[in-house]
């Protein structure tokens, strides 16, 4: 950030509701599917079809204003009209002065709290394939458009102007993303546009002065862009005022392989949507009980469920930076369940937390269902050295391709025996005897020799028993012999 | 007295096997072969699936079974209403030939209770005018005099029940579209409480104006076909979730004790002999029971302004749809905001351009406040103003035009004195209330004259009561230009 100047931020986030049907209709609300078959005569807008509301996709709505804090309120739709070839109506229904959650907010992991204006339904629009030579829509030959998005249930969560760099602004959509999934609303893919982020930018000289004229950022289409066009952006806008120029409000287009954004439209060209009413509809007035139901059902935030994590590795000041980002992984991914249970049943909570953060992590969808009971298991195996490392992977990789199962059982049938120590030592001195080199370096010379040859000689062992030695015994029992 | 009801009657005779549904669609086809040339009711008749309806419930009562309460009855459905498999085009350029791949309730309704839908009739087109004089496949004539309208924007509907085409049609009413037409084609026509009938597949004009309705030739027919088409739909989210009134069951119960109110300001800016019908029309309530007085509604006067502002708001959103890309009309253009423009520049009629466009301004940023959102509070005193006058009156009296049908191109280069035939009818939907318009004797002219009855949300029951009291009262008509008695 360049001295002398502020940043402000404010972020619109619109998140595709995980419903199994369209916001007002019964067509399965389905990704990737043939264009086209997931359409009828309500999300294909034809004459005379009428919306009728989701239940599921208010109650997720709910869900995510509950998650952020929010006040849950009666609420209208409205209708923004404007034409485009993949708005079935040639207006979308969403609501707008009357949304249904307003004034929350989301606490990030630095301890900042970004405040939330209001997070609202509406519906998504169909998907435009410009066929040509340039994909845009000046000079394609023709235009396809596949209606199967067309009223695919969506939250727009709009942020206060309260993020002030690029790195708060990732973390606020990390940690947006983390409780939409959290909450059950959404699966949060970005690169699959279930989770979709404009920024608002602007830059002034000190915190007390008045907003600058800001600019809309669109394309975003990960985390690390995010930051990227912000940042852009605000050195655009800070050059354009230290030249003495002034920045024009306008909504750009953030292009990632240039790095930099462009020009879409300024706002002299801004559309007049002419809201009003959506006479189609009536307002929706959740009452107490259902709001209560709801909020029920949904589980603790990825905030407590990190804390919680952290109480059980010994609290904040003995959790390395490593461990907070194996928590996130873990907590992210819905596997701290796991976690709690191995160090519940007396795993150390290192392993549990290494092991679930980069083995479990790997195939986060089974080790979800996986049965918590085998996992716990398996881990207390390995740290009763029943197991090396290796093989208990192996044995991780059966039981989540299974979705759980008896890892003494699936270790046995494997082969698996971890080594008597007679054993292991008489293996390694066979090793030491056959490289009488290495062990001359090794007994002589520096700690990265050592450790070189450390690894040289773990890997023959390991070689030569298949995998069935422990690493960590391995190199114990050489320190031994070189005395 | 018990309300004529010869569709009832004919459903009966079908029902016992007495007549058969094939041959009552074969005369209906007849008639409209016949005479339809002269008149121009229908845009589409379905003589072969009308033939097939009819031979099923044929075939139903010769299996012993219950075909339903419209059993055979052929009924003329206004061609905004989507009917599976067969053209709906609203009278528009834009929609010709366009197939819908649904019905809409209403038709499924009709179809479960057996009746037989002879075709499709002509309109102003997308239901915007009072005459039927804006559609793209050209007029309807009144069956009573072919120099003059039917009334609008259900022109059709009314013209075939008036020339005997069909007992029985379906019409919209958004500003008095199913009323003023009936009334200048001598039948009763019935615009019911916003929610009671489903809008699903009805192509919307201004969505929180619109309602379907009955036309028949009686009262007693009237609430059989309401009866048979109202009623929740989940399709609907505007569709009340709540018992529907039942109409047949109460029609023969009477005035006595009711308390009529003729609303002056309807009495205003009418035409001298059709104040006197509806003058003569109270008395005839005032004879039978009720209590008949003058009452004076002053919101009402603001009716059609407040309609104008916010019907063709609704209607500039619900057709920005006909763009050319998913089905209608497309021309083709360099891209696509060019071909948008050049279908609809080529889709539409002037009529619909001028509320497209006039819909569009209200609604504009800087605009809607001193338009739009006025009407709207405008609306709300309406609504005031006639609850007010419920306090005291269980019916409103009141022509349902000002003027008897008017010649053919009279009114067409006078946009807003167009407008001013549906002055007495619009009150009622910017309320969502029920009205019927119900044939009360000849205005100077020899041609129709209704008289319009009006109630409180969901007195169906009520006003058409009391309508079946008029009706009783009524002179006769004039016999119409086919012959039929009416």
């Amino acid at each position: 950030m360049t001295p002398g100047w502020e940043l402000v931020i404010g972020l619109e986030v619109h998140c595709e509701l995980k419903t199994s049907t369209k916001l007002f209709c019964g067509c399965p609300n389905m990704f990737g599917d043939e264009p086209n078959t997931n359409v009828c005569p309500v999300c294909l807008g034809l004459p005379g079809s009428l919306p009728v509301i989701n239940q599921r996709a208010v109650e997720l709505a709910m869900a995510i204003g509950t998650a952020l804090n929010c006040e849950i309120r009666p609420s209208t739709f409205h209708r923004k009209n404007y034409f485009y070839p993949d708005q079935a109506k040639d207006y979308q229904i969403s609501q707008y002065d009357e949304p249904i959650n307003v004034n929350g907010h989301l606490d990030l992991p630095d301890g900042s709290r970004v405040g939330i204006e209001r997070a609202h339904m509406e519906e998504d629009t169909g998907k435009t394939t410009h066929a040509g030579s340039s994909g845009r829509i000046h000079g394609s030959d023709y235009s396809l458009v596949d209606y199967n998005r067309s009223g695919v249930p969506l939250v727009e969560i709009v942020s206060a102007p309260d993020m002030r760099s690029s790195a708060q602004a990732r973390a606020y959509a990390s940690e947006l993303r983390a409780v939409l999934v959290a909450s059950g609303a959404s699966d949060g893919k970005m690169e699959e546009g279930s989770m979709r982020v404009d920024a608002n930018v602007s830059v002034r000289r000190s915190p007390d002065d008045p907003f600058g004229t800001r600019c809309e950022i669109k394309n975003l289409n990960s985390v690390r862009s995010l930051g990227r066009a912000i940042d852009y952006e605000a050195d655009r806008q800070i050059a354009l005022l230290e030249a003495g120029e002034s920045v024009i409000q306008q909504t750009r287009h953030w292009d990632e392989d240039a790095g930099r954004t462009v020009t879409l439209r300024s706002k002299e060209e801004a559309y007049d949507y002419r809201y009003f009413l959506e006479p189609d509809l009536v307002p929706l007035v959740p009452d107490a009980e259902w709001i209560r139901a709801v909020a029920d059902t949904m589980g603790p935030m990825p905030a407590v469920r990190r804390s919680e994590l952290i109480g059980l590795l010994g609290g904040p000041d003995v959790v390395t930076e490593a461990q907070a980002d194996q928590i996130a992984t873990v907590v992210d991914l819905g596997l701290d369940g796991l976690v709690i249970a191995a160090i519940a049943s007396g795993v150390g909570s290192g392993l549990a937390l290494a092991r679930t953060a980069n083995e479990a992590a790997t195939h986060a969808e089974a080790a979800r269902h996986l049965d918590p009971e085998s996992y716990v298991a398996l881990l207390t195996m390995e740290a009763a050295g029943e197991l090396t490392a290796t093989q208990s992977k192996t044995v991780l990789a059966e039981l989540l391709a299974a979705g759980g199962g008896d890892p003494a059982a699936i270790a046995s049938a494997k082969g698996f025996e971890a080594m008597s120590e007679d054993s292991l030592a008489a293996m390694v001195a066979e090793v030491v005897a056959a490289h009488p080199d290495e062990w001359s370096r090794f007994c002589d010379g520096d700690d990265g020799d050592r450790k070189k040859l450390t690894g040289f000689f773990t890997g023959l062992v390991m070689k030569a028993t298949r995998g069935q030695a422990d690493g960590k015994a391995v190199a114990a029992e050489l320190q031994r012999l070189r005395g | 007295m018990t309300s004529p009801r010869p569709a009832y009657n004919l459903a009966n005779a079908v029902r016992s096997g007495a007549r058969s549904a094939l041959d009552v669609a074969e005369e209906h086809l007849s008639a409209i072969e016949a005479g339809d040339g002269g008149i121009h009711a229908f845009n589409l008749v379905t003589a072969d699936l009308a033939r097939q309806q009819a031979m099923a419930v044929d075939r139903t009562v010769a299996d012993g079974g219950n075909p339903g309460l419209l059993a055979g009855v052929p009924v003329a459905l206004k061609d905004n209403l989507c009917t599976r498999g067969v053209p709906t085009t609203c009278s528009s350029r834009m929609l010709a030939g366009w197939c819908p791949p649904y019905d809409a309730t209403v038709v499924t309704r009709l179809r479960e209770a057996g009746a037989v839908v002879l075709g499709k009739t002509n309109m102003d087109e997308f239901a915007m005018g009072s005459s039927t004089e804006t559609s793209a496949t050209g007029p309807t004539r009144n069956p009573h005099d072919t120099s003059r309208v039917p009334g609008g924007s259900s022109g059709g509907s009314a013209a075939a029940v008036a020339a005997g085409f069909a007992p029985l049609a379906l019409g919209s009413d958004t500003g008095g579209s199913i009323r003023q037409p009936a009334a200048l084609c001598g039948v009763v026509g019935m615009k019911p409480t916003y929610g009671t009938v489903s809008r699903y597949g009805l192509v919307a004009f201004a969505s929180s104006l619109d309602q379907i309705g009955p036309f028949a030739r009686t009262v007693g027919d009237a609430a059989l076909l309401f009866d048979v088409i109202g009623g929740h739909d989940p399709c609907d989210s505007t569709s009340l979730n709540r018992p529907t009134p039942r109409v047949l069951s109460v029609l023969d119960d009477g005035v006595a004790g009711l308390t009529i109110g003729v609303v002056t300001e309807f009495l205003d800016g009418a035409a001298p002999d059709v104040v006197a019908r509806v003058r003569a029309a109270a008395d005839a309530l005032a004879a039978a029971g009720a209590r008949v007085e003058e009452v004076s509604v002053p919101e009402v006067r603001f009716g059609l302004s407040a309609y104008y502002l916010i019907a063709p708001g609704e209607a500039s959103s619900n057709l920005a749809r006909y763009d050319g890309v998913r089905y209608g009309l497309r021309v083709d253009a360099e891209d696509t905001a060019a071909m948008n423009a050049a279908t609809r520049s080529t889709g539409f009629g002037a009529e619909v351009k001028r509320r497209i466009m006039l819909g569009t301004y209200v609604l504009s940023a800087g605009y809607m406040d001193a338009y739009y959102n006025q009407a709207l509070r405008v609306r709300t005193r309406i609504i005031e103003g006639f609850a007010t006058a419920y306090d005291r009156y269980d019916v409103l009296l009141g022509p349902t035009a000002p003027t008897t049908a008017f010649a053919l191109g009279e009114k067409t280069g006078d946009p807003l004195a167009m407008y001013l035939s549906d002055v007495c009818t619009i009150p009622s939907n910017l309320a969502g209330h029920p009205a019927i318009s119900v044939p009360f004797g000849a205005g100077d002219d020899g041609l129709p004259v209704g008289v319009q009855l009006l109630g409180p949300a969901l007195s169906e029951g009520t006003i058409m009561k009391t309508a079946a009291v008029v009706e009783d009262a009524a002179p006769g008509l004039p016999v119409s230009a086919l012959g039929v008695a009416v």
